[in-house]
């Protein structure tokens, strides 16, 4: 089992920790014998039963609601809601009350919840089952937010997840599920640890999800050109590891935050806040984000391409201020 | 009425302090000691006491904005819950809930709430939990009249009833969603038909009569404790006051109001346990008493605990994260 696709390497990552500790349990829509809408779950209900591997009708406020209720009084549960757009529908749940309850009643009750959230275009899924909505969990104290974008990173921070006592939001991007690596490491990464993907001196392109492989894939063609691109990956977007863009960042003295979200209110905004806040000393060029158009997904495969980032965009950021 | 003495008396002591803690509430509400909003649950304390009369230490409750009533019912410590409405370090929540957001977790009260229909599906997960974890505790989810129209309550009761989990959904009925009379909110005069959507078994009781609330919880109770599942039980009630201090309630019709109030579930109940020979005038006075006075020391206690520290502001966002405070 060294090596594992990204899909297989969350399944494993929840599996461990099910099969050591009964009160970790799944649920979500047809994560049961169907294996989950992507497949994600294959083999779960096999493997733990239908108690702890449980088919919900299609209710997403239910879902996120149960799995307050769950983790308020004793499980881990790990919810999935079948696309991040559908986290609209459960809203109220996560962040009026699993982001808050902590808080509210004075730390009196912990919230050991996960719900993964299927995120990102490149499949011809539209408007409403495409988007990259993390920057509506970031933005909510009391939850956290991981997206990792490989095998490894998505097995490790899954185990933290569900290990950790605070609501975690886990993204996953959906277009990633056949990326496969050798992932013999089989321990959890801690959230806030970010991770450089490719060591460069020249720039630092601070990327997230599938934008990582895209801006590894710029810093290729850029290399041939003789620019070399640090890929650094927050893996965390809450906790974020700020040091570690601190110590990039006092080396290349540049920067490019490479996300596939709708670049108004994006994440990325707030990431080049925070360099522009604490570390515009470093800088010695302007702050360049890449994000998708600011209009919805569309379907038709040409105008998809048009509206989300892809690695050409790296390139020409990157050449803009290098 | 199958109740034992001592239930009786637990139900007469325990609405009395609700009563008593909800008049003080109004009044500090109305000095100035009480910041925010408060929801007061006078007229509505058989429902809370009746169902909670047959509840352990170890089940839960969900409740809501109008909560105190619950939290009281189920065993919450009423010095906590006054530093808490009074914004004290030293309050259920440490100041940081307020009278919305009051929870105990060690005596199974998962938290007023303020979103109207929230707790349906919190109810759901405890048990679900319970289911899981192979307990015969419940779970009671506390819920108003206009709730019912929020799609939480659909999905809660469904998920509830497929998988025959040991909830008891309590609704209390008091005729109005804020200014919204349930004539205008809902087209429905019964909320407990709506159980027949979910194949579960559905009540409706007098809310005003604590023996009523006491009998169709304690059968609804034992049912969930078996593994039979969920039930409805709608508790016909009404909230003397207005929605939240400072609301006068005009949209109340005085005749109403007046027919209510000579059915104030207190007094009633008073009469019922005299009539019966179950108490006398002295053994009720001696309890009017010591609650008022149990509700002055938490008064007291409020008065004089500390305001919280500030540096508390980022305290409990995370188990393990604590930002810092902005420096002034």
């Amino acid at each position: 089992m060294s090596s594992m696709t990204y899909m297989e390497a969350i399944r494993e990552g929840m599996s461990i920790r099910m099969r050591k500790d009964d009160k970790v349990i799944l649920f979500g829509e047809d994560v049961g014998a169907f294996g989950g809408c992507f497949g994600v779950t294959a083999g779960m209900f096999a493997e733990f039963g239908e108690e702890r591997v449980r088919d919900t009708p299609i209710s997403e406020g239910a879902i996120m609601g149960c799995a307050v209720g769950a983790a308020a009084t004793g499980l881990r549960p790990l919810a999935e809601l079948m696309f991040i757009d559908f986290m609209t529908v459960g809203m109220d749940q996560l962040v009026n009350q699993a982001a808050k309850m902590r808080y509210m009643f004075g730390g009196r009750i912990s919230m050991p919840l996960v719900v993964r959230v299927p995120a990102g275009g490149g499949v011809g899924a539209a408007a409403q089952h495409s988007q990259s909505l993390e920057a509506w969990a970031t933005h909510v104290p009391g939850l956290k937010v991981v997206y990792p974008s490989t095998p490894r990173d998505a097995l490790g921070l899954m185990l933290s997840s569900i290990d950790d006592d605070n609501p975690v939001v886990y993204v996953e991007h959906k277009a990633m599920y056949g990326i496969k690596e050798d992932v013999s490491d089989l321990s959890p990464i801690p959230l806030g640890k970010g991770d450089i993907k490719r060591v460069g001196g020249d720039v630092t392109v601070i990327a997230t999800g599938k934008m990582v492989h895209e801006s590894l894939a710029a810093a290729q063609t850029l290399a041939g050109e003789g620019i070399n691109c640090e890929v650094l990956d927050p893996r965390s977007l809450y906790p974020l590891d700020t040091e570690l863009i601190k110590e990039s960042l006092s080396k290349t003295h540049k920067v490019v935050i490479a996300t596939e979200e709708t670049k108004r209110g994006s994440y990325a905004g707030e990431i080049a806040a925070i360099i522009a806040e604490d570390y515009f000393d470093m800088l010695d060029a302007p702050i360049v984000r890449i994000g998708a158009l600011n209009c919805p997904v569309p379907f038709s495969p040409c105008l998809e391409q048009v509206m989300l980032p892809n690695a050409q965009d790296v390139v020409n950021a990157v050449k803009r201020i290098v | 009425m199958k109740g034992s003495e001592e239930s009786y008396r637990n139900m007469y002591t325990c609405m009395k302090k609700i009563r008593e803690f909800e008049t003080t509430a109004m009044n500090r509400f109305a000095d100035g000691k009480i910041p925010g909003f408060v929801h007061l649950y006078i007229g509505e304390e058989a429902v809370a006491t009746g169902v909670c009369e047959n509840l352990r230490n170890d089940d839960f409750i969900t409740s809501t904005h109008r909560g105190h009533g619950h939290i009281i019912a189920k065993g919450g410590d009423v010095k906590f819950m006054m530093a808490e409405l009074f914004g004290k370090a030293t309050g259920y929540c440490k100041g940081k809930g307020g009278s919305m957001h009051i929870a105990d977790a060690s005596k199974g009260i998962l938290g007023a709430n303020g979103i109207v229909g929230a707790g349906h599906n919190i109810a759901v997960g405890a048990g679900l939990s319970i289911k899981l974890r192979k307990t015969d505790q419940v779970c009671i989810c506390f819920f108003g009249d206009a709730s019912t129209n929020q799609g939480t309550f659909h999905e809660g009761l469904n998920m509830a009833s497929i998988w025959k989990l040991p909830v008891v959904f309590v609704c209390e009925n008091n005729y109005y969603g804020i200014s919204m009379s349930q004539a205008r909110h809902q087209a429905i005069k019964d909320i407990a038909d709506r159980a027949v959507s979910y194949g579960i078994p559905g009540v409706a009781v007098d809310g005003n009569d604590v023996t009523a609330t006491y009998e169709a919880s304690r059968e609804a109770i034992a049912r969930a404790r078996k593994g039979l599942g969920p039930t409805l039980i709608e508790c016909k009630t009404y909230r003397h006051r207005g929605h939240f201090e400072g609301d006068p309630g005009t949209y109340k019709p005085t005749e109403e109001q007046k027919a209510w109030l000579e059915k104030d579930p207190i007094p009633r109940f008073r009469e019922f346990l005299k009539k019966n020979g179950i108490m006398t005038e002295d053994d009720l006075a001696k309890i009017d008493n010591s609650v008022a006075e149990a509700i002055k020391d938490a008064v007291r206690f409020a008065d004089e605990s500390p305001e919280p520290d500030v540096s508390s502001v980022v305290i409990d966002v995370y188990s393990d994260i604590t930002e810092e405070v902005r420096v002034r």
